[in-house]
Order: structure tokens, then C-alpha cells, then sequence
């Protein structure tokens, strides 16, 4: 039966992709704590990971935080439960929406930024350059690459948090007339710190997931400049895939359902 | 006669194309071996299997007498910091300047200041006729240069063997020249071992203390230059000659 033939290699597919990932992550602890990092090119890929990502973060969760409250403040109000907007826009935010939105954004960005520079690298044999000159792919390429998302998503996410928040604010404000003053309170007792915490731990679990799949995806790159374009667009797919799967079992391990 | 490294009884296959069948070759340590054979026949293969980077699907490697067919990654990297490789396409790391290429390896496997390595890193550059590149990027340089850097790369370290894919290819006689040359005096100076893949006879005439010939996925003459020019074997005959008609399909 071809369906079922089907069905048996992607299943025996997908166990080798897992298992190519955990031998990979474990390569890459192994050199973290045997602290063998290399510290500049960390600094510099955190820049260009992270620093250049701002923007794009800063737009996507002000208005995802600003629809957030167009959709609640104004039906609030008309319940007569305004004063509990800005409680469900922080909570959401923080345990949510936050994490997640820096997640997808930067698995948009910058896992498919590493997977196409791996790849070229693959196809022009600057891996097997590096390996020739017995240096590991994985501490040159993966750790600086992993230690900077795991670093810089939870700091992204700090700033989405934030903004979605003031953008959740302004709009309570303008449309609902909700005060800053009434805002602020509400959020600041609906929030445990706690949450705010448990939302950065699943954002690094999120920069693992995204470095790990564009680094294995990049490395795993066969046959070209159309190679380099698949395992692009795979590793994307992929880690936004395991970014929501991860986000609901954490969130459900983290929060236990309240 | 000591053996740098051996490829026992190794086949090779990409998907269903069987590139190497049974091949047997012997390196000999402190020696130039020169591999020949056509386009396509499998030398940057057998370079690959000789550091490890590509694993045969049957058969054994040995260099210096280690069993390489199934040592781990890490335990390879080790090895290969005492073979240096300089690649078919150079394969420079196109984000670093030529300079950063050449002294990458001082860095990250010695303890050399700073201003040595600058001063290795031109010394090096300067013998393969590149002078004043170290800042420029790999992209800002023509094919020839960037072959040249490659080769700088591979032998700054001085390591005991070096292995070289086609490292005159494409180059004018006077380059040609000055690398065979470099070639030979490196393998002088540190004693070592060198394994050169090459189309170009001339050089190779020049430099080889031995010349296997690679064809359909075997070792089908070995010897010494004297030896491999006067093979009675057909198929030798033919590719020394370029000829068109022999056992060679085209
Ligand atoms: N990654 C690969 N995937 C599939 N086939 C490959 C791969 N690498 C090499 N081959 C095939 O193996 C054969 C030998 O390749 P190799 O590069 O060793 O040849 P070569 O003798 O160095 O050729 P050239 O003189 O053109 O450089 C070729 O027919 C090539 O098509
Ligand atoms: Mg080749």
C-alpha cells in the first residue's frame, strides 16, 4: 500500500530529523559547557540576530496589542468591567502573545537568515573548510548562533511585552476612555512577576527551537543555490510549527491551566 | 617504505552511482603522490576520504597506521589539524578577509601573538604571489587569487601532510610554476607528505615521486613518473597522450 509506505518513511523521516536535532543541541552544550565559546562571534551574531530584529517587533506587537484592545476595551466598557482591560491585555500579553509573536517573528527573520547562511555555506564547501582545518561547524556556527537567540528572544519579548501593552493602553484610552491610571493598576494586579517569567523561559525555548532547526536545517543543505531555498523555507515552516506545539505544552506545564 | 595513510578495498556510492569499486591506494609518507584520472573519476573523492570528511560505504581508511573509517567527528577534527586541505574551489569563508581566512587556523589552534601571525599570514600570502590582499574580501578577488589564498590557507600551519585538489588549475605558466615549486619545497621543509590531484602533466611530471591513475572507480597504474610514462597499460597511454581514440569512452 503506497499510503501506507508513505506514512512509514515520513514517520521513520521525522524520528531521524529529531534525532539529527538532539545530536546536534547535544554537540553544541557539550562545547557551551566546556565553556569553549567563541565570545565575539556570539556578540556580533546577537547583534545581527536580535538588535536588527527591534523593529520588526516593536511593530507587529504594538498593533497586535492595540487590536487586542479595540476587540476587549470597548465591550468591557459596555459591561461595565473596563477597568479589568488592562489586566487581560498584560496577562495575555505576558504569558501569550508576547512570546509568541517575538517567536514567529524571529523564526521569520533570523531562522531562515541562519538555515540560507549555513546552506550557501554548505554548497560553496566552506563547512568542509572549517572541518578540514579541524574546526567544529557546531562550536564556529551553532553555538554563537544559539547562545545569542536564547539570549536575545527573552530581551525581544521583554519589548514586545512592553509595547503591546502601551499600544493595549492608547487605544483603551482613545476608544473606550479607560485611564492610563485604571489601565496600569488593573494590569499590574491581574499580572503575577511570576507569569512575566514563566513567558521569557518558554521565549528561550523558543530561540533553542529556532537556532537549532536553521542551524541543522543549513547544514543538512544539499544540491545548490535551490538547495539553500528549500532548507530556508523548511526550517522556517518547521520551527513556527514546533514554536506553537512547545508553546502549548509549556504553557500548560508552566500555568497548569490557570 | 613507511605509509602516510591507506585506502583499503574502499567502495563508494552516491545514491545508485557507484563511484569507487575495490580501490586500494597506498600513500607513501614523506613523498609527493600525484593522482591523475578524468573529469568526474572520483580524486576530489579520494582526497575527502583521506581527512575523513567523507566516510567509504565499505572498505577501511588508515592514516598513520589509525583506523579512520569509523572515528567520531570530534575525534576526526583532531586529526585533521595535522592535514592540510586545500580545496578544488578554494572555499574561502566568504565573510572574512583573505587575511582572516590565512590566519583563522593560527588562531584558533596556537597561542602566536597577534603581530606574528600578521607577519606569517603575508609571509605565507607573499609566497603564492599574493601580496597587499589580507584586507580584501575573497569576492573582490579573481578566480586565480582566490585559488592562491586557498592554497595559503591550507599550508600555514605547515602541517605533516597536505592534501591538494587541482591546485594549479586555471592558473597562468609563471603561477603554475611558483605553486608546483611550493609544493615540492614544502614537502621538503617539514619532511611531510603531499597528495596532489591534477590535470596539469607538466607539473606533475615535475613534481611526483609517485602518480596513481583513478579510472572507473579504481587504481589502474601506480609508479613512479618514469614508471607511469613508460606504462605498456592502454588506458595510461591514452590519457598522458589526450588522445581520442583508445579504451577511454568519450
Ligand atoms: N555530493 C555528491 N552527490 C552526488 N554525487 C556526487 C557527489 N560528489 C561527487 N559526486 C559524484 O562522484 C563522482 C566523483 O566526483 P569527484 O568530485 O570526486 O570527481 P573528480 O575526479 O574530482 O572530478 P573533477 O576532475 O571534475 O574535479 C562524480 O561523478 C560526481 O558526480
Ligand atoms: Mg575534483
Amino acid at each position: 500500500m503506497k499510503v501506507f509506505d508513505e506514512v512509514g518513511q515520513g514517520t521513520i523521516n521525522a524520528f531521524a530529523y529529531a534525532g539529527g536535532i538532539a545530536e546536534l543541541l547535544a554537540d553544541a552544550m557539550r562545547y557551551i559547557a566546556a565553556l569553549r565559546i567563541r565570545v565575539r562571534e556570539t556578540l556580533d551574531q546577537s547583534y545581527l540576530l536580535g538588535v536588527q530584529s527591534v523593529s520588526i517587533v516593536i511593530l507587529t506587537s504594538l498593533f497586535t496589542g492595540m487590536v487586542f484592545s479595540l476587540e476587549s476595551a470597548v465591550q468591557a466598557v459596555e459591561y461595565g468591567v473596563g477597568n479589568l482591560v488592562g489586566g487581560a491585555v498584560a496577562f495575555t500579553t505576558a504569558r501569550e502573545l508576547g512570546p509568541m509573536l517575538s517567536a514567529v517573528v524571529v523564526a521569520g527573520r533570523t531562522g531562515a537568515a541562519i538555515a540560507a547562511e549555513l546552506g550557501s555555506m554548505v554548497v560553496t564547501e566552506q563547512i568542509e573548510a572549517l572541518q578540514s582545518l579541524g574546526l567544529s561547524p557546531t562550536r564556529m556556527l551553532v553555538v554563537p548562533r544559539l547562545l545569542a537567540l536564547v539570549i536575545m528572544l527573552p530581551l525581544l519579548t521583554i519589548l514586545a511585552d512592553v509595547v503591546s501593552i502601551i499600544g493595549g493602553m492608547l487605544v483603551a484610552g482613545a476608544y473606550a476612555h479607560i485611564s492610563q491610571e485604571s489601565f496600569i493598576a488593573s494590569a499590574r494586579s491581574a499580572l503575577p512577576f511570576g507569569d512575566v517569567l514563566k513567558g521569557l523561559f518558554k521565549s528561550a525555548v523558543f530561540g533553542v527551537i529556532i537556532a537549532m532547526i536553521g542551524s541543522y536545517q543549513g547544514l543538512q543543505t544539499r544540491g545548490g543555490a535551490a538547495g539553500v531555498g528549500k532548507a530556508t523555507t523548511g526550517a522556517v515552516v518547521t520551527s513556527i510549527i514546533l514554536i506553537f506545539m512547545f508553546n502549548f505544552a509549556l504553557s500548560y506545564i508552566l500555568y497548569g491551566g490557570h | 617504505m613507511a605509509l602516510w595513510a591507506q585506502l583499503d578495498d574502499v567502495c563508494v556510492r552516491y545514491g545508485p552511482k557507484i563511484v569507487m569499486q575495490n580501490l586500494t591506494l597506498d600513500v607513501v609518507e614523506g613523498a609527493i603522490t600525484c593522482i591523475i584520472g578524468l573529469s568526474g573519476a572520483g580524486k576530489s573523492t579520494i582526497l575527502r576520504l583521506l581527512n575523513g570528511l567523507k566516510k567509504p560505504d565499505t572498505g577501511r581508511v588508515f592514516v598513520r597506521g589509525n583506523d579512520i573509517t569509523d572515528m567520531r567527528e570530534r575525534d576526526l577534527i583532531d586529526l585533521r589539524r595535522t592535514i592540510g586541505f586545500a580545496f578544488q574551489f578554494s572555499a574561502l569563508f566568504d565573510s572574512l578577509t583573505i587575511g582572516e581566512n590565512v590566519a583563522l587556523p593560527l588562531r584558533e589552534h596556537t597561542k602566536m601573538p597577534d603581530a606574528e601571525i600578521r607577519k606569517l599570514v603575508s609571509e605565507t600570502l607573499e609566497s603564492v604571489g599574493l601580496a597587499h590582499v589580507e584586507d580584501r574580501y575573497p569576492s573582490e578577488l579573481s578566480g586565480g587569487m582566490v585559488k592562491r589564498a586557498g592554497f595559503a590557507r591550507a599550508v600555514v600551519t605547515n602541517p605533516q601532510a597536505v592534501l591538494y585538489d587541482e591546485p594549479t588549475t586555471g592558473l597562468d605558466p609563471i603561477i603554475t610554476h611558483v605553486l608546483t615549486d611550493t609544493i615540492v619545497k614544502l614537502r621538503r621543509r617539514l619532511n611531510g607528505t603531499a597528495v596532489v590531484v591534477s590535470h596539469d602533466l607538466e607539473s606533475i611530471f615535475q613534481m611526483a615521486d609517485y602518480i596513481a591513475m583513478l579510472f572507473e572507480g579504481a587504481i589502474v597504474a601506480y609508479g613512479t613518473v618514469d614508471e607511469i610514462k613508460r606504462s605498456p597499460n592502454p588506458i595510461v597511454q591514452q590519457f598522458l597522450q589526450g588522445s581520442e581514440v583508445g579504451p577511454i569512452p568519450i
